[in-house]
């Protein structure tokens, strides 16, 4: 990767800047379901679609952060941080199936719908616990961290870098989408998981379920970005940077490459599974869809849109991406398609340093 | 290592026994890249404080050698220890934290960052990514870096990305790394490269001071600036000891004048 | 054909000087009488060994034997009809078909077996000796042991053999049911064991002699799974190695990483798509439309690969991730662009006649054409591959270019007019690879998807810059796939499949991304 792509940190006053519309940002975000409460004629109303969509781009937001800690700081392009954000999905709808109980068509007190359709006779021991709402946020973490740290422990002590990592990835992910689409996994196939009726005794599809979810991805957001921001600044941070940038110089210094990058690839699967626990429950459904390799490859395109590097430039990647792909899908459905293929393209060869660079360039 | 290979280097010393102060040992150590030898049945001993030039033509395995010492390059055949440490079986970052620092020919830092931060990197302090995390920079860290940076005439330049350095600036930044590393072996491959003969000399009581505390191993072509050095000489060629003793000794070597003169 | 036949024997039959009062006669009349009455004639008839009665009971199999008021026979030969009993043309006014019962119909197969069974015509016989296999019956044998005295085409000797030792196991004489218990041994098909199954039941005392020829069998069976599970993983890793070999110029070579070559296989399966269309008009160049659509589709693929690289990759050279992405969004352009001209729908393009069909190899192996056909279409692109790199002026510039892009610069070689052919000729590969998928898979937009990561696990398996390892990993993938499918099922062998490679990766990380190219130092 050559250096010019590497963005040097904003000045002093540049980042004062940069914080200040953040904070403004956040306050904004945190208004919306506020604003929402307000009675439908008034100026600032904000309608339930706003509020509900921008709940699911906070998520998509996190994950982006995810993914640019790992691409962005340590050069790890994956490809595949869809399937942690669908094992974190996963893992909180499994806890929301559970809490079905006997409200299923069939009415078994605790087997979900699929498993009496598919004729199990009791609930598979992988779960069992999901009962519990702690339980099931301590999975939604440590699955994705598990699968993040076997399969980066095999490829990064290979050392396995660059298109290869992203390949391998991508593998990863397709092939979590071939299991999970088969019955007999115990995940309910093709349709996944769907019909949740209530998360901590608050049924779903409600004003307040809505504006809680809603908080509560905001506060994972600003929880993801100290987290990233104390990674990020750390000298770890910078040993990262070395890493992404000359990784056989780093290990002459004396740096195990190798758990460095383990490092940061676990945290960033945690973080990108937490999001999918948030994203279920506010958009009803998980299916083996999550796990596309589409999926993946579009989030890596938002963090590129925004400006890998920087954690405001995946936060704005996600965001204006999204808001792209929700108006496009509405006035134009076919354009989208020909769009994003042209998103790829275009910041790939033009701003390779993405919307960020294009400020940071002004301000000099 | 297979029994035959073994038996071929019976007339060595027992092998895997150090030599008393001897730093660093390698003995009938071979490379072999496709059929093609890089490195010959070397052996060569550094001891303790020692100061080492090593010399000879392109091709002679002079970088390789340090590869194979580094962990970059498993050798095909041959003994490699460290103390008593064998470094055949170690990977690159064991064997930097045991103490053994390398320069590279092509000085290699890490652009995006700052002169500064390209020392704090290369300070001596626990390497793995919790400690990383934790690291806060204290006063005498600090003072260490900014020694260094002075040393090396780079204090000026302390915030600028190490990417925006001259070819000159960026070799004395990679010895300063070397030097934050504090190691106990340093490898130093052609550090005087596009440097001026003010630099060169500086580079050369740098390295001579360095030496005593220290063992030195450097690699260069510039004879002058191994005659600065008045160390040892050793000489390679194809991947094997040509001669070894002073500079003059080495000079009037009949082989060494053919290999660089002759043919 | 059997018109033929039937022809050729009635006039054999006609050369022949009528025999007064044999078999033949007196049986002949009993067929226009009453069911029971026919099917003692037909009887009759085919023990007669008479090559006489076969017409006569073909047509009547085949419900064309009419019967006129009188009772008198008629065969319908040609446009009018012959008299059985003479041979001679008559007259078959207000005659009408001769009615069968089940009991007829199968004295009919079995008298039929039999006369076939010495018929002049080889074909026939095989047959005959097949349905006598299958009717199986004590009374067959003296037939059988009388025409394999005269057979002497060996495999028609063989099916012989088999009629016989089936027919002698429903029999009494003990002897013959020994024999004929070794023989079925030999057999290896999965109606001779069911044949020992049943023998084994009714013969308790035989029981050790069936056992062993029972395992004997369970070997030749396996064996052949095991071929016919060799095949169909052979033809899987013909497919791999088709999709690969494109990827294997592209990223192996050039080490440019190419995620819109499945997209490339797309186009080469519509310009096959095109080209039926084309030529569906046209009614002697119809069944050849897929021999002019390699060509079409390599041309049209390589084009797209020579703008794609020309316009775009080439301002990436040397950054491999960015690469990836730009190249993943031009891939969905493309399948966005072929959605919105083809439609979404799957578009059919038909196998030619010389396509379709099953064959059998020696030993009763199975195969269907065309996977044939596509193991023999892999085989000849990468030869066609590896003559183009090494025997062709391209193929030298294109590894001096490789090995030392600005040595190459120096000796004049237009380095990037070589990137472009070479961009062009690992896509045109890609868009032949097309031209096979379009025979086994829909064609859709998202054809290449299904296929871009299995191929990418193809070449990195075999190792990144060998057209030999592309060759090995995709055949080896493939046949492990097919060997996991009936243990795991399809989808689970192919997870095993991924995780082994990943697994595999740890033991030959250098052997296998042992690159020589751009990407080297990414």
């Amino acid at each position: 990767m050559s250096a010019s792509l590497a963005a040097p940190a904003p000045a002093g006053a540049g980042r004062m800047t940069l914080r200040l519309v953040l904070i403004g940002a956040m306050l904004v975000l945190a208004m919306l379901p506020v604003l929402n409460r307000l009675p439908p004629d008034s100026a600032l109303h904000v309608s339930d679609f706003i509020v509900s969509i921008t709940g699911k781009w906070i998520t998509y937001a996190i994950l982006a952060l995810a993914i640019d800690l790992a691409w962005g700081y340590a050069g790890i392009l994956s490809l595949g941080h869809g399937a942690f954000f669908a094992l974190g999905g996963y893992a909180i709808g499994m806890h929301l199936m559970r809490l079905i109980g006997p409200r299923g068509v069939y009415g078994h007190p605790t087997l979900p719908d699929f498993m009496v359709f598919l004729g199990y006779r009791e609930l598979p021991w992988y779960w069992l616990g999901f009962e519990h709402f702690p339980f099931a946020i301590l999975m939604a973490m440590a699955v994705p961290g598990l699968l993040a740290g076997v399969v980066g422990y095999l490829a990064f002590r290979s050392r396995i870098t660059g298109v290869y990592l992203s390949i391998i990835t991508q593998a990863m992910t397709y092939a979590l989408m071939l299991a999970f689409f088969r019955n007999d996994m115990g995940f309910g196939g093709n349709n996944g998981f769907t019909d949740f009726k209530e998360l901590l005794g608050m049924p779903l599809n409600t004003p307040s379920a809505r504006s809680t979810l809603f908080y509560a991805s905001l506060l994972l957001l600003l929880g993801s970005l100290w987290v990233c921001g104390r990674v990020t600044r750390s000298k770890l941070g910078r040993v990262l940077v070395a890493i992404r940038d000359a990784e056989s110089r780093t290990r002459f210094l004396g740096y195990d490459v190798t758990q460095h990058k383990l490092f940061v690839f676990v945290l960033s699967a945690m973080i990108a599974g937490l999001a999918g626990a948030l994203y279920v429950p506010q958009v009803g459904i998980i299916n083996p869809g999550e796990f596309s390799p589409g999926n993946s490859i579009e989030a890596v395109i938002w963090v590129a849109v925004g400006g890998r590097g920087t954690l405001v430039g995946a936060l704005l990647g996600a965001f204006s991406v999204n808001a792209l792909k929700t108006w496009l899908t509405t006035v134009a459905p076919d354009l989208w398609l020909f769009a994003l293929g042209g998103l790829f393209v275009a910041v790939t060869l033009f701003l390779p340093r993405g919307l960020i660079g294009l400020f940071q360039k002004e301000r000099r | 290592m297979s029994a035959t290979e073994l038996a071929a280097g019976a007339p060595h010393p027992p092998r895997g026994q150090a030599v008393p102060d001897a730093v660093l040992y390698l003995d009938g150590v071979s490379v072999v890249f496709d059929g093609f030898r890089a490195l010959n049945n070397l052996s060569l001993i550094v001891e303790a404080g020692e100061l080492r030039a090593i010399i000879g033509p392109n091709g002679a395995g002079k970088t390789t050698m340090m590869d194979v010492i580094t962990g970059k390059t498993r050798p095909t055949a041959g003994v490699v220890r460290f103390h008593d440490h064998d470094l055949t079986r170690l990977d690159e970052a064991t064997i930097a934290n045991l103490g053994i620092g390398r320069k590279f020919q092509k000085p290699t830092m890490f652009d995006a960052l700052t002169v500064f931060e390209n020392l704090e990197l290369a300070l001596k302090a626990p390497r793995g990514p919790f400690s990383c995390l934790r690291w806060v920079l204290d006063r005498t860290s600090r003072q260490k870096i900014e020694s260094t940076m002075a040393e090396v005439g780079l204090t000026a330049r302390a915030h600028d990305r190490a990417g925006v350095l001259s070819h000159g600036q960026r070799q004395w930044l990679e010895i300063g790394m070397l030097l934050m590393q504090d190691p106990e072996l340093l490898l130093v491959d052609e550090p005087v490269a596009g440097m001026t003969d003010q630099e060169t000399e500086h580079t050369a009581a740098l390295l001579v001071r360095i030496a005593g505390a220290r063992s030195v191993v450097v690699v260069e072509h510039d004879l002058e600036f191994v005659r600065a050095l008045g160390s040892k000489v050793t000489v390679l060629c194809e991947g094997s000891m040509l001669s070894e003793g002073s500079i003059d000794h080495v000079q009037n070597d009949p082989r060494v004048i053919e290999v660089y003169l002759g043919r | 054909m059997e018109k033929l036949i039937a022809g050729l024997l009635l006039l054999l039959v006609l050369a022949l000087p009528a025999r007064a009062q044999d078999a033949f006669t007196t049986a002949l009349p009993g067929l226009a009488g009453g069911f029971s009455e026919a099917a003692a004639a037909v009887e009759q008839l085919g023990a007669s060994a008479d090559p006489r009665a076969l017409p006569v009971l073909r047509a009547m199999a085949e419900g064309r034997l009419q019967k006129t008021p009188e009772g008198a026979l008629r065969v319908p030969q040609g446009d009018g009809f012959v008299d059985p009993a003479t041979g001679q043309p008559a007259d078959a006014a207000g005659a009408e078909t001769v009615r069968l019962n089940n009991r007829v119909r199968q004295a009919l197969r079995g008298a039929l077996g039999q006369l076939q069974i010495i018929s002049p015509d080889a074909g026939e016989r095989l047959a005959a000796a097949e349905g006598v296999f299958r009717s199986r019956s004590a009374a067959n044998v003296p037939l059988l042991e009388a025409a394999l005295a005269k057979e002497t085409v060996p495999r028609i000797r063989e099916q012989m053999e088999l009629a016989l030792a089936a027919s002698q196991l429903v029999g009494t004489e003990a002897e013959g049911k020994r024999s004929a218990i070794a023989r079925l041994g030999s057999a290896g098909t999965t109606e001779a064991r069911a044949l020992l199954i049943e023998a084994r039941i009714a013969n308790p005392d035989m029981a050790t002699a069936i056992d062993v020829s029972l395992a004997a069998i369970e070997q030749t069976l396996a064996i052949r799974r095991a071929a016919e599970t060799l095949f169909q993983g052979l033809s899987l890793g013909s497919v791999l190695l088709l999709a690969a070999l494109g990827l294997a110029v592209t990223f192996g070579v050039m080490g440019v990483i190419n995620m819109a070559h499945g997209e490339f296989v797309m186009l080469g399966a519509y310009a096959t798509f095109m080209v039926q269309e084309a030529c569906r008009g046209i009614p002697w160049l119809a069944p050849w439309s897929l021999p002019l659509a390699v060509p079409a589709a390599f041309l049209l693929a390589a084009a797209a690969g020579a703008i794609l690289e020309r316009g775009l990759i080439r301002h990436l050279y040397g950054r491999p991730l960015e690469t990836l992405l730009m190249t993943f969004g031009v891939g969905m352009i493309l399948q966005q662009a072929v959605r919105s001209i083809f439609g979404a729908q799957n578009r059919e393009v038909t196998s030619p006649a010389w396509m379709q069909g099953t064959m059998m190899l020696p030993g009763g192996i199975a195969v269907t054409q065309n996977r044939m056909w596509i193991i023999v279409f892999g085989i000849a692109v990468l030869l066609l591959v590896i003559a183009a790199i090494r025997y062709t002026r391209f193929g030298l510039e294109m590894r001096a270019v490789v090995q030392n892009r600005r040595i190459a610069a120096t000796m004049g070689i237009r380095t990037g007019r070589v990137d472009a052919l070479t961009f062009a000729f690992g896509s045109g590969i890609a868009g032949m690879a097309g031209v096979a998928l379009s025979q086994i898979d829909n064609v859709s937009p998202n054809l290449g998807t299904g296929y871009i990561i299995d191929s990418f696990m193809v070449v990195v398996f075999g190792g990144v810059g060998s057209l030999a390892g592309t060759l090995v990993g995709a055949l080896t993938l493939g046949v492990v796939n097919k060997v996991l499918e009936p243990y795991a099922g399809a989808v689970l062998a192919k997870v095993f499949v991924l995780v082994a490679i990943m697994l595999f990766i740890q033991r030959r990380p250098r052997g296998l991304f042992a690159l020589k190219g751009r990407a080297a130092e990414s």
